[in-house]
Parts: structure tokens; C-alpha cells; sequence
């Protein structure tokens, strides 16, 4: 009898113990969601406003109070239009100019990371230590004491005014991607290379059959880095291109702000345009770019 | 810096004999060549050249002449934008250095909770990274526009009568570019993210059952077993600080803002090389960037074995 008592007793102690736990860890789980709910309005609310300015006609200001955050009355999708084709700024010309870019260093960057990081993870050669660690420190080595000797180097070759100091450079390397590609050729057995020398392949075979095809992932994370440090470049192209003509989408936006009476709408919808081949290319790539990001913070 | 692991082939020390060996070393190089003709093309050639460049006063268009430290001493002791610029970056440093670390690192344990429909959050806070920074800012211009900008409205709308007229303002310049970084602070959760996910799950049921509070565990266990991407943050997000432009060319302008008050170092820099011509002595700006940089970051390294730890030795292969 009062051996049951007690045991009730714990039980009712042992359920309110629990019922407390439960509470306390609602009460944790629904503040973490308010706190991702509140910084993700912070993230996206900004970008739904522009897309309401960008969608309002030019007699109406953009600035509200309160804020629109969001379209409602106006949709005025013609001023992606003008904002592309305006003779003066044309910004599907600079689009188009900054793709041609952008494509170059791709093509270039992978051309030369793919080689350079084969030979640093697959090959025996004496000096092998000595340049790796060459290849870590050019890393650190700040890009702005080399912008002014580029500069007149290329000028003196006749090439500003052109792409070709924009892309040429990217097809000798560079640093970072040949770090990312040869930690990941690393990974691979030896007797991959082996077999494949036993089948009768070169070393250009082993590189071209084996190890490229397998290295995918890690190419297609350069190859998203690549594009978007080119296509948001502004320094580069500030530099070296003189002409309108050749702009890109960043001079082409820095220009639009810098203007006295800027249309705010037209500004808002091309900002909007240069934002979104990023944004599309991050959605469907997101797992691995956010990979290849957190690998480099661990290994670096 | 830590030794890293060379490749996954013999020790280097080993030398390689005979003719497949030969052949591989020259296959090697073959295909070092794109990168060894960069190394001197665009690396050693253009730093040799920017030595000479920053001791003479060329300007593209008259003979270079040699002026020995002439550019130094003008720099130090009569360049009044110069120092400006120095101290508008290290004050944006010394701002946002700290705050984005702190604020990636709340966000990042935010993401580590297991919760429905985090994948979804992961991928907005993430977002602004990769917008453009000249997009950003273009954005951020019209928020902290000071009469009627989202940003001020909302501070009105908490009783601040007289908000900071941020760009406007000499004073609420730099904090205004800080507030903008600060938008993109989820780049940097994520690589603490993957810093935390790596921490072993046995090290806090050892601290539980210890009796370890979260606070303890997290001072304990979390911090420390973090330090390592702390480290790499600090050493990135210091670099970053250095070589701000963007944002500064747009928001405050080609010319680096309301008296000067975003006239950041690298801006400084491109105004006095490629507006003025004075390609001497923008070299010479550059040289002292690097110093001061190089400094900077050797300061923090000799800290580093100070406060950053490292489970195991780093492996030395």
C-alpha cells in the first residue's frame, strides 16, 4: 500500500520533470524559429522591395512610408526592358560582354588548375615540396602590388582596352583552385594511376581518362567560384576597359548610381538582372558550393 | 603555417631513378608549365617591377625618373589622404573584424540546432554572399537613404527622433559599410557550421555527464574545438578589411565619400594610380599596404598558438 503511493508519487514527480523538459525545449525550439524567422526576413525583404521598385512606373517614388516590401499595386515588367535596351547604357550588351569574360576564365581556369593540380597530386618529380609551397604563399600575397606593373605590362603590349588582361592571366593558374583540385586528387589510389599505365596509357592518358572524369565535383565547384568572382568583378574591368561599348554589368551599375537624377525603378531592375545569374546558378549548385566553402575554412 | 602534407606519392626525399622516372619528372613539369610561366610572367616580373616602379615618378606619360624614397616620405609626412585612408580602414577593421566574427559564429549555432526546414534557412542566410557587392551596395544605398530609407524609417518608428544620416555623415560612414557586410554574414556561418559539425558528439556527452551547464560546454568544448576556424576567419576577414572597394566606390563615390570619410585604402590607391596618372607612387601606396598587412597578419599568428587549438599535432608527412 504505501510502497505504491511512493512509486505514484515518483511517477507523477518523474512526469512533471519531463512535462518541464518538454516545455523548456519548446520554448528553445520556438525562439530558434522566431530568431531564423526574423534574420531571414531580414535577407529577404530587402530583395522584395527592390523588385517593387523595380516593377513601379517612373511617376511613382520608390520610397514609401511605411516600406512596400513587397509588389502589389505595380507590375510594370517593361522596365526590365528599358533597363536592358537603353541605347545609352545598354545592359544586354554588358551582360553579354561580362558572359564573354566570365567564360574565358572558366575555360582558362580549368584548363590550367586541372594540369597544374594533376602534377602536384599524381606525380613524382623532384621539387615537388619546394613548389607547393611556392603555390601556398602566392596565396597570400595581396593582388594590389601586382595591379600596377600588370597594368603597365599589358598596356605596353597594347592590350587595354581589350578582354585579354581579364582572361589571359586566369590560363596560367591560380592558386586557390590548384590547392582545392589537388587536395581532392589526393584522394584517389594509387592503383588507379597503376592499372592505367599497365593498359598502356601516357601520363597525358592517366590525367585525360582517369583522374579529370573523377574529379568532376571539385571542377564544378571552381568552375562556380570562378563565375561568380568574375561576373561581380568591378575592379578588373574598371581598369582595363575604356569604352562603353565593352562594359560590364558592374561598371554598367556603378555608372547608373553615380549619374545625378537616377531613374531609381530602371536602377532597381537592373540590379535586380545582375543578381540573378548568381542567384540561379547558387540554387541549383548550393550543396556543393557550400561544401567546397566549409572544406577550405578546415583544411586551410 | 602548417606543414602541408605534400602529395600521396613517395616522400619528396625520395629520389626518383631511372628512365620511367625521368620521364615522370618531365611530364611533371609539362604539365607545371601553364603555372611556372605565370609565376614569372605575372608574378615575379610585375613584383620586381613594382619595387623599381614605387622609387621613380613615372606617369605613363613623361620618362620614368628615379626619386629614391621620395614617394615614402611624401606619404608619410605630407599625404594628408593617406593617413585618412589608413585610418578609414583600420577604423572599418577594427569595427567589423570583431562583429562579423561574433555575429557568424551566433548565426552557425543557430544552423547546427536540429530543426525542420533548416536546409531552407541554411540557403537564404547564405544568399547575399553571392550577390555581387556592387549589387549590394546599390541596394544598401537605397536603404540607408537618410530621409526615407527602410533602415532609418524603422529607427523613427522605435523612437529615434533624429537618426544617422548615415552616407550623409562623416561620422556614420564606416559603420553604415559595416551594416552592409554585416547582410552577408552568413558566408561565414557556414564555414564555422562546418567547423561545429566536425566537433566529435562523444566530447559533449563526456561534458553532460560530467554535469557540464550548455554555457559550460559551450565555453569548454565549443569554443576551443572551434579555434582552428576562428583563426582562419580572422585571417580572411582581416585580408577582406584591407581590401574593401566596392562597396566604398559605390556608396560613397569615386572619390571616397563625404570629406573623405570612405576613403578607403585600396580606393585611395586606384585614385592616385589610374585617375592622377601617379603610378610611382601608387606603387609605393601598395608596397606599404602589403607591409602593413604582412604585419597584421604575423601578429596574429604568433598569437595563434596562444588561443588556437589544435586537437593533434598537424600531420607531418
Amino acid at each position: 500500500m504505501q510502497g505504491s503511493t511512493v512509486s505514484a508519487k515518483t511517477i507523477t514527480a518523474n512526469t512533471r520533470a519531463t512535462a518541464i523538459a518538454r516545455a523548456q525545449r519548446m520554448a528553445i525550439t520556438g525562439l530558434a524559429y522566431a530568431m531564423l524567422l526574423g534574420l531571414s526576413a531580414l535577407i529577404i525583404l530587402p530583395l522584395g522591395w527592390m523588385l517593387t521598385a523595380s516593377l513601379k512606373p517612373d511617376r511613382m517614388p520608390i520610397f514609401t512610408v511605411p516600406p512596400q516590401w513587397f509588389p502589389s499595386e505595380y507590375w510594370q515588367w517593361e522596365n526590365f526592358n528599358r533597363a536592358l535596351i537603353e541605347p545609352r547604357r545598354p545592359f544586354l550588351q554588358y551582360m553579354f560582354n561580362t558572359l564573354q569574360i566570365v567564360l574565358g576564365n572558366i575555360t582558362g581556369t580549368v584548363f590550367s588548375c586541372s594540369l597544374v593540380a594533376f602534377a602536384f597530386a599524381r606525380l613524382r618529380f623532384r621539387g615537388n615540396e619546394f613548389l607547393f609551397n611556392v603555390l601556398i604563399i602566392t596565396m597570400l600575397i595581396p593582388w594590389q602590388v601586382l595591379m600596377i606593373p600588370q597594368f603597365l605590362m599589358f598596356h605596353k603590349i597594347g592590350w587595354y582596352g581589350t578582354y585579354l588582361p581579364l582572361i589571359v592571366p586566369s590560363f596560367t593558374g591560380n592558386a586557390f583552385f590548384i590547392f582545392l583540385m589537388r587536395q581532392y586528387m589526393r584522394t584517389f589510389p594509387r592503383e588507379l594511376d597503376d592499372a592505367a599505365r599497365i593498359d598502356g596509357c601516357g601520363y597525358w592518358g592517366i590525367f585525360w581518362r582517369i583522374i579529370l572524369p573523377l574529379s568532376l565535383p571539385v571542377l564544378a565547384v571552381c568552375v562556380v567560384f570562378v563565375f561568380l568572382g568574375s561576373w561581380n568583378d568591378l575592379l578588373g574591368p574598371l581598369i582595363y576597359l575604356n569604352s562603353n561599348s565593352m562594359f560590364t554589368v558592374a561598371i554598367g551599375l556603378a555608372n547608373m548610381v553615380t549619374r545625378a537624377n537616377t531613374d531609381w525603378n530602371l536602377l532597381m531592375a537592373a540590379n535586380l538582372v545582375t543578381m540573378l545569374p548568381a542567384l540561379i546558378i547558387y540554387f541549383f549548385a548550393q550543396d556543393k558550393l557550400i561544401g567546397g566553402i566549409a572544406s577550405v575554412g578546415l583544411k586551410g | 603555417m602548417a606543414a602541408f602534407p605534400t602529395s600521396g606519392a613517395p616522400r619528396a626525399s625520395q629520389r626518383p631513378q631511372g628512365r620511367m622516372a625521368r620521364e615522370e619528372e618531365r611530364a611533371a613539369y609539362l604539365f607545371l608549365l601553364p603555372w611556372l610561366i605565370g609565376i614569372v610572367l605575372f608574378l615575379i616580373g610585375p613584383i620586381i617591377a613594382s619595387i623599381v616602379l614605387s622609387l621613380t615618378n613615372w606617369n605613363i606619360i613623361t620618362e620614368p625618373s628615379w626619386v629614391g624614397i621620395a614617394n615614402y616620405r611624401e606619404m608619410l609626412f605630407e599625404d594628408r589622404k593617406f593617413w585618412q585612408s589608413l585610418r578609414v580602414t583600420l577604423y572599418y577593421t577594427i569595427l567589423s573584424v570583431p562583429l562579423y566574427l561574433t555575429a557568424g559564429l551566433a548565426i552557425s549555432l543557430l544552423l547546427n540546432l536540429r530543426l525542420r526546414g533548416m536546409y531552407a534557412f541554411r540557403t537564404i542566410l547564405y544568399m547575399p554572399a553571392v550577390i555581387s557587392g556592387v549589387a549590394v551596395a546599390v541596394l544598401w544605398l537605397t536603404l540607408l537613404n537618410p530621409d526615407l530609407g527602410a533602415i532609418n524609417q524603422f529607427l523613427r518608428g522605435i523612437g529615434i527622433a533624429n537618426p544617422p544620416r548615415w552616407l550623409n555623415s562623416q561620422t556614420w560612414a564606416v559603420p553604415a559599410l559595416v551594416l552592409v557586410g554585416l547582410w552577408g554574414v552568413g558566408s561565414g556561418a557556414i564555414i564555422y557550421l562546418a567547423g561545429l559539425q566536425n566537433i566529435p558528439p562523444q566530447l559533449y556527452e563526456a561534458a553532460e555527464i560530467d554535469g557540464a551547464s550548455p554555457w559550460q560546454r559551450f565555453v569548454n568544448v565549443t569554443l576551443p574545438m572551434l579555434t582552428p576556424t576562428l583563426f582562419f576567419s580572422l585571417i580572411t576577414g582581416l585580408v577582406g578589411a584591407f581590401q574593401v572597394f566596392d562597396t566604398a566606390f559605390i556608396m560613397g563615390g569615386s572619390r571616397g565619400g563625404t570629406s573623405g570619410a570612405l576613403n578607403f585604402y585600396l580606393l585611395n590607391l586606384w585614385n592616385e594610380g589610374f585617375r592622377s596618372g601617379r603610378l610611382g607612387y601608387a606603387s609605393a601606396l601598395a608596397w606599404v599596404l602589403v607591409i602593413l598587412a604582412a604585419v597584421v597578419i604575423m601578429i596574429t599568428f604568433r598569437t595563434s598558438d596562444r588561443w588556437v587549438y589544435y586537437e593533434t599535432e598537424p600531420e607531418k608527412r
